[in-house]
């Protein structure tokens, strides 16, 4: 790990130094709506990287199972499912075979879900560094979220096992799939973003995320597919969970299911693409008085 | 360019407290308002004017109208009691909170060390903290590269630095926590009260670092409540007293100030002291000191006797209590403590208002000024406590016959001895 560290100090050295400018700060108290100030946030990146970093390092520390647990929560969920969804209830599938179908979307989910009960907690638990040191303080959840891609992909090496097992070979669909993680990873933070804030005011926050998930799970055509709804403009509508975006974009890279999602994901990332902004700004409105409140 | 760093203008902030509890209230009202809070809450939320959730009537200004400037390389002490508002200036200065008034300019890369070892992860490396910690202090990658060695040396810790700082004593986890926050190298640096931690060797360290820092030439701002740090360190130093600038100056004559005013006169009452905590069922209400023929005082003469007078208050019906009493000299060292539980005393029938005195028959203390904190305890709940209830000095000296005493730096307290000498030479 500390090895890359070095590697990159090159790099680091041959951008030039501004020493002699003399940056100046004026503090003072913020009135409304305030900018976002993302290019401090930019200038913070290694910050960043370091907590995404100790994240990932920390995670799984003292248990027994390690990084396994990534795997064990979507993939027993989906021999649950099958059993009953798909044995039991006879749930259609798309012609996919429904462990695979369910799978495939259980692991976006997961990486979804994962970023949203921790970072809503994440400014939080970090309580202390908040109090006690500055840095712009939307890397505390970006990092949170981010971390999750690494338990991501510990799972979908998992779902390429299973599409090699079910000799299912993807299409050239398979490109589009970065953008559906960065879908994911965007509807995660965009709701991050509003009940982290809210929840250094409200604890309340803390006690709504496991039902928010759950109602938010069974709203998503994971355990079903969309196209139980028949009416395309109801199935367009369904896209404005933009985790249904998601779902179905999975599916079609992967698994080749032949549904067409491409009005569903319009509408999904425009959602998502609401949901962060307005989160950021609810953020930075609610960021002064972080240190005072939590 | 120009020669200043800090500029500080009419900077105010407001902190919002609690409501005070209403005594009675009927189930009815209660009930009524868990029902209806809810709401209330949530429609100030999504107004974004939540201030916590807490009622919002109570306020009270940390910082009022401080205004002053710091010039490039200087070196300024902050000084002032609990609650004077030195931590929140820093506070405001560092980012981590804002004005609610008046603004603050600050022209270089700042540095704020308002605690070591921010951001340490139990579960890492020493070396894994060093850089984690490193980025949380705003030190770039290639900055901490560069250091690395230096920052464990000056630790001590190259033995353990891959071992997870859960298994580092205490010492070892300070020491390292420090070394970082000591290779920050920013032009300003922002420091609260972190040379408070550690034994006396770290802290001495810690100075020394403290003090190289001072000279190379950088800007620091430093809040301490160790008035020979600040003598040592900064030439300027300003007094904080209820969030207002109530001195800025050389840092001999403000501390002197300080001391001087930390209670005037004899007699102290206490009835209004914002400076206290505890649950208050019990409370001290006035404390004098009297000399030898007991009269009130606020000089005392060492080796002759002394009484403390305590008056308290007692407004929850209490029988008994227990009350102690620690002498702390002016680098804020506990030199003794005074308890009824260590002389086996105990206060029967306390009545609504008492009053209890505290007999030293022959004052063991050198030369100097001298801060006293009372405590009050009922079943080991403690009701009062008092900081600074009580200042005296001690002027002259009969401990020893002679009227000599020791050199304060190489006592805090005296103590009655015998010599005796024989001759060893047995050939």
């Amino acid at each position: 790990m500390l090895k890359s560290l070095g590697r990159r100090t090159a790099a680091d050295m041959l951008m030039p130094s501004r020493a002699d400018e003399v940056p100046v700060i004026r503090i003072e108290p913020s009135r409304g709506w305030v900018s976002l100030k993302l290019r401090e946030l930019w200038e913070y990146r290694e910050l960043l990287y370091f907590l995404v970093w100790r994240d990932v390092k920390v995670r799984y520390k003292q248990t027994v199972l390690g990084a396994a647990w990534a795997i064990i929560q979507p993939f027993f969920t989906m021999v649950v499912f099958s059993l009953f969804f798909g044995k039991l209830a006879k749930m259609p599938s798309d012609g996919i075979p429904y462990p695979i179908f369910s799978y495939a979307a259980l692991v976006p989910w997961s990486f979804f879900s994962r970023g949203l009960n921790q970072a809503s907690n994440s400014l939080v638990g970090s309580a202390r560094l908040i109090k006690k040191v500055y840095f712009p303080r939307l890397a505390i959840p970006i990092a949170t979220v981010l971390s999750g891609v690494v338990d991501f992909l510990l799972a979908f090496l998992v779902l390429l096992g299973m599409m090699l097992a079910y000799g299912i070979v993807p299409t050239i669909n398979v490109l589009w799939l970065p953008f559906f993680l960065l879908l994911a990873l965007i509807t995660s933070l965009g709701v991050s973003l509003w009940l982290s804030a809210m929840n250094v005011q409200f604890r309340d926050v803390r006690y709504t995320v496991p039902f928010i998930t759950q109602f938010w799970l069974f709203a998503t055509p994971i355990a079903y597919p969309s196209s139980l709804i028949e009416n395309p403009w109801l199935r367009t509508l369904y896209g404005i969970n933009p985790m249904t975006g998601v779902v179905e974009g999975f599916r079609w890279a992967l698994l080749g299911a032949n549904t067409a999602p491409g009005p569903i994901v319009a509408v999904s990332s425009l959602v998502a693409l609401a949901l962060l902004v307005s989160g950021a700004y609810y953020f930075r409105r609610m960021e002064r008085t972080f240190a005072d409140v939590v | 360019m120009s020669d200043i760093a800090i500029r500080v203008e009419h900077l105010s902030k407001q902190y919002h407290i609690g409501r005070k509890q209403e005594k009675y209230r009927t189930l009815r009202d209660t009930l009524a308002e868990a029902f209806v809070a809810p709401f209330r809450r949530a429609g100030r939320l999504l107004r974004g004017q939540a201030t916590g959730a807490a009622e919002l009537s109570e306020t009270i200004w940390a910082l009022r109208d401080v205004s002053f400037e710091v010039k490039r390389g200087e070196v300024i002490g902050i000084i002032g009691r609990n609650g004077a508002g030195k931590s929140t200036l820093l506070k405001i200065l560092s980012r981590i909170t804002e004005p609610t008034e008046g603004y603050a300019e600050i022209h270089g890369r700042v540095g704020s060390l308002l605690e070591v070892g921010t951001g340490f992860h139990n579960e890492l490396t020493g070396r894994e903290n060093i850089y984690l910690n490193g980025a949380i202090l705003g030190m770039k990658r290639a900055e901490i590269d560069r250091k690395f060695d230096e920052i464990v040396a000056f630790a001590e810790v190259e033995k353990f630095i891959d071992t997870p700082v859960k298994h580092y004593s205490s010492g070892m986890y300070l020491r390292l926590a420090f070394a970082v926050a000591a290779h920050l190298e920013p032009e300003i640096l922002l420091v609260d009260e972190v040379l408070a931690v550690g034994d006396a060797a770290f802290q001495k360290k810690c100075l020394g670092k403290m003090e190289d820092v001072a000279q190379e030439g950088r800007t620091v701002l430093f809040v301490s409540h160790n008035m020979s740090a600040v003598q040592a360190l900064c030439p300027r130093t300003i007094l904080l007293r209820q969030g207002q600038v109530a001195l800025d100056g050389p840092t001999e004559s403000v501390v002197r100030e300080y001391l001087a005013n930390l209670t005037e006169g004899a007699e102290q009452a206490l009835e209004d002291n914002p400076e206290r905590t505890g649950s208050g069922g019990v409370y001290l209400t006035a404390a004098r000191v009297l000399d030898e023929t007991h009269q009130p005082t606020r000089h005392l003469i060492a080796g002759r006797p002394a009484s403390f007078e305590l008056h308290y208050r007692n407004l929850i019906g209490a029988k008994r209590a227990n009350v102690a009493m620690t002498i702390y000299n002016h680098l804020g060292i506990a030199v003794t403590n005074c308890d009824t539980v260590l002389t086996g005393f105990s206060v029967e029938e306390m009545g609504p208002e008492g009053i209890l005195t505290c007999h030293i028959p022959n004052l063991p203390f050198p030369i100097g000024q001298y801060y006293v904190a009372v405590a009050i305890y009922v079943n080991g709940k403690q009701m009062d406590l008092v900081p600074n209830a009580l200042v005296f000095d001690v002027d002259s000296s009969t401990f020893f016959k002679n009227g000599r005493t020791p050199k304060v730096r190489y006592c805090a307290c005296m103590v009655s001895h015998q010599w005796q000498h024989e001759t060893t030479n047995h050939r």
